[in-house]
């Protein structure tokens, strides 16, 4: 399986997933610049974690519109699988792939800690592997993980089955103390309509060996190689 | 051409870094502020010298970067608009 992990300027967590898919899962993986527009026959595609452009004008304001976006985005389209760690779904949702945005987390803080995450759904190409309602321990590191959208879209986003994570505490239930950031509807990450592309804030990447204290992140990994194991995606499979 | 963009949180969006600026001003004393909104705000120099075209510029990158519609609106001033 080929991982495309691609790098901003001010990413900082590409090569944690380089590691964590290459290193302790065993695929190959590959650096893309964001000034590229190859993918390198990539299978699944990463945006990770960081501080890209300095975080400046809004997270993932300025990123959207680097080269590479335009074919990760004909990728996502296409049906491949897309995944964005924490900056990376801050700049999926600005670039409109995902439905939402980013706030300053509720205390104003920057909240470097494990959290836990309930699995919502287990039918997304980087869940299936999960268990329903399956807890994941996995660390959060960011100060605008706040997620917001409207009444609306959050209806939209209940009936489409695409809210993807909760925050929640270790038992697995949803509390105001359990939601580090304040999100509405504790939420942590949510899929497209096509279940192909998925944005969450924690990091899984950080949590796939357990010498750092929890390994549970690797499921989201294993999900999409199972994913793509049990068939080629296809474009029919995927809408915006 | 100058234009001037003034961005803000639209009001239904909660705005924790001015509640924290409000409340550090009611610690202060300012009991009579009830409110703060932060936002943020952009100076454009621009190479028309149509105010009209200024604001028709001003507002597309406005509506194409500076400004994120789902939780922000803008509101534009232009030199020598009436």
């Amino acid at each position: 399986m080929n991982f495309a992990i691609v790098v901003f300027p001010g990413s900082n967590c590409d090569h944690d997933a380089y590691h964590a898919v290459k290193h302790v899962l065993g695929h190959k993986a590959e650096f893309i610049w964001h000034k590229e527009t190859d993918l390198k026959g990539a299978d699944v595609v990463i945006l990770p974690g960081g501080f890209s452009h300095g975080d400046y004008l809004r997270t993932g304001a300025i990123a959207r519109f680097s080269p590479v976006m335009g074919s990760v985005k004909a990728f996502a389209a296409a049906g491949g699988p897309v995944l964005g760690i924490c900056n990376g779904f801050q700049i999926l949702l600005e670039a409109g792939m995902l439905p939402g945005a980013m706030l300053r987390n509720r205390e104003l803080k920057f909240r470097c800690e494990h959290v836990h995450v309930r699995v919502e759904q287990t039918d997304t190409l980087f869940t299936v592997a999960c268990r329903p309602n399956q807890v994941l321990r996995i660390p959060i590191a960011h100060g605008e993980g706040n997620y917001f959208a409207t009444p609306e879209d959050i209806r939209r986003l209940e009936q489409n089955r695409q809210i993807v994570f909760r925050y929640v505490n270790a038992a697995g239930d949803v509390t105001d103390e359990a939601n580090p950031n304040g999100s509405v509807e504790s939420i942590a990450g949510i899929c497209n309509m096509g279940r192909n592309v998925v944005g969450l804030m924690p990091h899984p990447e950080r949590a796939c060996e357990a010498v750092l204290g929890s390994d549970d992140g690797r499921v989201l990994f294993e999900s999409v190689v199972m994913a793509l194991a049990a068939g080629p995606v296809t474009a029919g499979s995927a809408s915006a | 051409m100058r234009a001037r963009v003034f961005v803000t949180l639209k009001p239904s969006v909660f705005d924790p870094q001015g509640k924290t600026i409000a409340d550090a001003l009611h610690s202060l004393g300012y009991g009579g502020v009830e409110d703060v909104r932060q936002g943020k705000y952009f100076e454009l120099e621009l190479s028309t010298t149509s105010s009209d075209q200024a604001r028709t510029m001003a507002s597309e990158v406005a509506d194409k970067l500076l400004a994120n519609p789902v939780i922000e609106s803008y509101r534009i001033e232009v030199d020598g608009a009436k």
